[in-house]
């Protein structure tokens, strides 16, 4: 317990569920410090998976499933963790949990385990999980570490999804399967080959992170 | 934070034995509901494989599917010569549901099983046939119905392990499936050339023709694996056809 490293004003007795430095927790990786615009992790799943709204919906769910659980675990061990060995210990527990998400996937959602289980398991390799445990869940409280792997997973599912939405509209002219182009009124809408490719995942990211850098400011340095 | 090297190990084994316990106990708990779940998926492909069928199964819940499944469709297994075969390998009842494609694709041609599934609804019959190849990524497999002179395809189903999804996975949806109703097996000159997918896509229907079916923009390597698929397994049919199904099917001559 004596290498606590909880930052900022030590919580007196008891700190509010969502007092103002936790509400940053969830906050803060939604644009300013977002885990794929800004710190540019996750890009090689946000490519991969982005053809569709509905495979993305779930595999922003599972990310977030899988940040949480594997937060709270760490966080909840950390003490116990040895340090040579923490980072193959905190690929032992994602691996495990993605493994648990894939079986239950296949067990109850078999269409979408069939569309989305090779990319389920590169969950394991997204910079963000192992990111966040490196970077907070090794030092902080768990329920802290709760809304930290929250806050990042939310903030890479939005991300996703925007760019899903974009690419399955231009690509296919639907939205979650739904024919929105023919509905309303573009019936001889031509889709756009080059958005169902990576590349068009390159694009509509770069607009994204354009926007939300121009917006906030940032500049790499 | 503890260092040694005895604490290092027990700590390792202690995490492995927990994570391994769960992870063995989560796949106890959930695999009969896994085994249910890939039952009820392999019956709809073949059931998906007729294209009317295809348009009820989407409004149906699992036991109805279950219960039209074992309505319409009869099976029944073949070897490489076409002969009927009643027991597996443990002595068993052969069930040509529980043939197991994957393994057989391993095995040389003359030792495989070949699973029929004969579709009879209102005097209408088709037989479906399960296809097995590679595709870009992984396995892709199918099942294509058709007419008893195994002349033209009534419909097919795809489905694939690893494809690109947005791309070679498009296989599985039912626009691109539908390109195969209807087309031939065969070509004017009465010789077996399956149905080729096309490079590109796009392509206007009068310049395709009865042997071919428009492209996958941006997936030309599974489209390459499909028509491989689609060339090679449909042969290893043909003498089941010459024994067992009326009208009688033409000689397949594409060697």
């Amino acid at each position: 317990m004596s290498t606590e490293t909880v930052e900022a004003p030590v919580a007196k007795e008891s700190e509010a569920l969502l007092s103002k430095r936790r509400k940053k927790f969830i906050t803060d990786p939604l644009n300013d410090d977002n885990p794929i615009t800004v710190q540019v992790l996750g890009i090689c799943s946000a490519l991969a998976v982005t053809t569709q709204m509905k495979p993305t919906m779930v595999m922003a769910l599972s990310v977030i499933f899988v940040m949480i659980f594997s937060n709270l675990i760490i966080s909840l061990l950390r003490n116990a963790i040895p340090g040579r060995v923490r980072i193959i210990v905190q690929l032992a527990i994602v691996a495990t949990l993605v493994t648990l998400v894939n079986e239950v996937l296949k067990a109850y959602a078999f269409d979408v385990y069939k569309q989305l289980s090779v990319f389920i398991g590169l969950i394991i390799t997204n910079c963000i999980v192992m990111g966040r445990l490196e970077a907070f869940a090794l030092g902080n409280k768990p329920y802290d570490s709760v809304l930290d792997g929250l806050g990042s997973g939310l903030g890479y599912s939005w991300i996703i999804l925007v760019v899903a939405f974009f690419r399955e509209l231009w690509g296919s002219g639907k939205v979650f399967g739904y024919d929105l182009m023919g509905a309303i009124g573009f019936e001889n809408f031509a889709a756009n080959g080059l958005m169902v490719s990576p590349v068009g995942a390159f694009i509509v990211l770069g607009f994204i992170i354009w926007v939300m850098r121009a917006r906030s400011g940032y500049v790499e340095h | 934070m503890q260092q040694s090297n005895k604490y290092i190990i027990i700590f390792s084994l202690v995490l492995t034995a927990v994570l391994g316990g769960m992870l063995s106990g989560v796949s106890q708990v959930l695999g009969p509901a896994q085994k249910k779940a890939q039952d009820l998926d392999t019956k709809k492909q073949i059931l998906g494989a007729i294209p009317s069928e295809k348009e009820a199964l989407a409004g149906m819940e699992a036991e109805q599917i279950l219960a039209r499944y074992k309505e319409v469709i009869s099976s029944e297994v073949a070897d490489f010569q076409g002969n009927l075969v009643d027991t597996n390998e443990k002595g068993g009842a052969m069930v040509a549901e529980e043939v197991n494609i994957e393994k057989n694709y391993k095995k040389s041609a003359e030792d495989r099983m070949f699973p029929v599934f004969k579709y009879t609804n209102n005097g209408e019959e088709a037989y479906i046939l399960p296809v097995y190849g590679a595709g870009l990524w992984d396995a892709i497999w199918g099942f294509v119905a058709v007419n008893p002179d195994l002349k033209s395809v009534r419909g097919i189903s795809f489905d694939h392990k690893g494809e690109t999804p947005g791309l070679g996975a498009r296989i599985t949806s039912d626009d691109i499936q539908a390109r195969y109703q209807g087309k031939s097996l065969y070509n004017d000159n009465g010789e077996f050339v399956a149905i080729t997918m096309v490079k590109g896509e796009k392509t206007p229907e009068d310049k395709l023709g009865p042997n071919k079916v428009d492209g996958l923009a941006g997936a030309t390597l599974t489209a390459n694996g499909v028509n491989d698929m689609l060339m090679n397994y449909i042969t290893y049919y043909q003498k089941y056809f010459d024994k067992h199904v009326r009208g009688g099917a033409m000689t397949l001559n594409n060697q």
